[in-house]
């Protein structure tokens, strides 16, 4: 590849964190409010985001390239591993191969989860306020509910294990100790957020997200 | 003699062999008369002397690779029962028959077990792994260096470049130039060092680059695998520390 390396590397390293992996962790909470204060929750929070100034803006310099860059330089590194897990079958070794698995599984889900929803909505196909219930229609057909629940597992993972290697590729946590003790606490996270985000795909398969006339009142 | 008694007991190896540096490889199996404290060396030593195979054929005798026979040299590394370590240390009698011995897959193969590490010596001339003292007159003694500095820095000087991190590492393959753990880990040195340290920028600016440290991915299979248990990763992490910190230098002072 043309330029030097080690400034792809840093930026894909850097825009996984900020500003993708912070988007993860709002929209996450944001549509757990499908699950705690149910449709008119869910539309609220849709309504606040679509109220932010240059939401456009937002949208595009915010997730849009970022996560491209960060997930097309991410299908190169994955090409560049060779996996060995065979031979080597350490802890951190299979959670080199299960970073770049999660990588490939959420970039495609993500792909396809644009297109159900963010895709419809600039096609004019769906509404802002549709959205709960589009989101009721995909996630009451089991397959598609199987596959929410795969991608969402797999990006959060992805994006824990990747706050832990973030914090050695940047010299934040330097000794055995330290990244044993940071792997402790990315797996805690890891668990919670896919909590949180299991729970909101969830509460979408409730009766109640299957028309919008509840929000009219 | 303890030879006489075991004679009838046999040691099985096979050996992933290749006849020169462009012809395929193959698997040929030996089986040698058993006796004690053997390692995988006085096993090859066997087949030198004697070069037949498990079906009785005369072939060619194995060749490898070996120098100082206790660990410290690096030479003799090769592939042994899946894993990637020195045949000096591998002990016979500590090792699953048969004994499966393959030369390094990391480093092109000259024949048989004998492979070429030119690309660890190159790495360390790329990252300038030595301290410049040569000059016109004598430049006096050079600063001091803490005693608990080093400590840890004597460990990293245990490198003997042997391959075995390389070997391990899933990132160093024919898809990618990173330039492996070893090197890495020789910067770390040699910028400890307080004479080194005069020429620590040039070092970290050569990992920041293409092939550089970027290419490492934390599996931390070398730190698992280094046979003189260099904390290879500590390295890793404290170069990526300092790299971060040149980087931004680099930025805001310039």
């Amino acid at each position: 590849m043309a330029g030097n390396s080690y400034y792809y590397r840093k930026l894909h390293s850097l825009l996984g964190i900020i500003p993708v992996g912070m988007f993860l962790i709002f929209h996450l909470v944001s549509n757990y409010s499908a699950f705690e204060k149910g449709h008119a929750g869910f539309i609220e929070q849709v309504e606040f985001i679509n109220s932010l100034p240059f939401v456009l803006a937002l949208e595009i310099f915010g997730i849009y390239l970022p996560l491209l860059y960060h997930g097309v330089y991410g299908l190169y590194m994955a090409y560049t591993s060779r996996n060995n897990v065979n031979n080597y079958g350490y802890f951190r070794n299979v959670m080199f191969m299960l970073q770049r698995v999660t990588g490939v599984i959420t970039l495609l889900f993500v792909v396809w989860h644009v297109f159900e929803t963010r895709v419809q909505v600039a096609l004019g196909i769906v509404s802002h306020d549709e959205l709960g219930v589009r989101m009721h229609e995909i996630a009451t057909q089991p397959w598609a509910f199987a596959l929410y629940i795969i991608g969402i597992v797999a990006a959060v993972f992805h994006f824990s294990n990747g706050i832990w290697s973030f914090l050695v590729s940047w010299g934040i946590t330097v000794g055995p100790r330290a990244q044993k003790v940071s792997g402790y606490i990315c797996m805690i996270f890891f668990v919670v957020l896919s909590v949180i985000g299991i729970l909101a795909i969830t509460a979408f398969t409730g009766a109640e997200f299957q028309d919008t006339s509840v929000l009219n009142q | 003699m303890a030879e006489a008694v075991a004679s009838n007991k046999t040691i099985k190896l096979s050996i992933t062999r290749q006849d020169n540096a462009n012809s395929n490889p193959y698997t040929e199996d030996f089986e040698i008369p058993y006796r004690p404290n053997m390692n995988v060396i006085s096993a090859l030593m066997e087949l030198q002397r004697n070069p037949v195979n498990a079906k009785g054929q005369k072939t060619t005798p194995v060749c490898w690779e070996s120098n100082c026979l206790e660990e410290v040299c690096g030479a003799c590394s090769m592939i042994i029962n899946g894993k990637p370590r020195q045949a000096c240390t591998a002990l016979i009698d500590k090792l699953e028959q048969p004994i499966r011995i393959a030369p390094m897959t990391t480093f092109p193969v000259v024949r048989d077990l004998v492979i070429n590490r030119e690309r660890m010596f190159s790495a360390l001339k790329k990252v300038k792994a030595w301290i410049p003292i040569d000059g016109t007159y004598d430049l006096g003694p050079g600063p001091r260096m803490a005693e608990t500095k080093r400590q840890w820095a004597y460990e990293l000087s245990k490198c003997m470049t042997c391959g075995v991190c390389l070997e391990a590492c899933p990132n160093v393959n024919d898809r990618s130039d990173f330039i492996g753990p070893a090197a890495i880990s020789q910067v770390r040195l040699f910028n400890a060092h307080p004479t080194g340290e005069m020429n620590k920028d040039e070092r970290l600016e050569t990992l920041m680059t293409d092939g550089g440290i970027e290419g490492c991915g934390n599996s931390q299979n070398c730190v698992r695998s280094c046979p003189k248990g260099i904390p290879l990763t500590t390295s890793i992490a404290a170069i990526n520390a300092d790299t971060t910190k040149h980087l931004f230098k680099k930025w805001l002072r310039s």
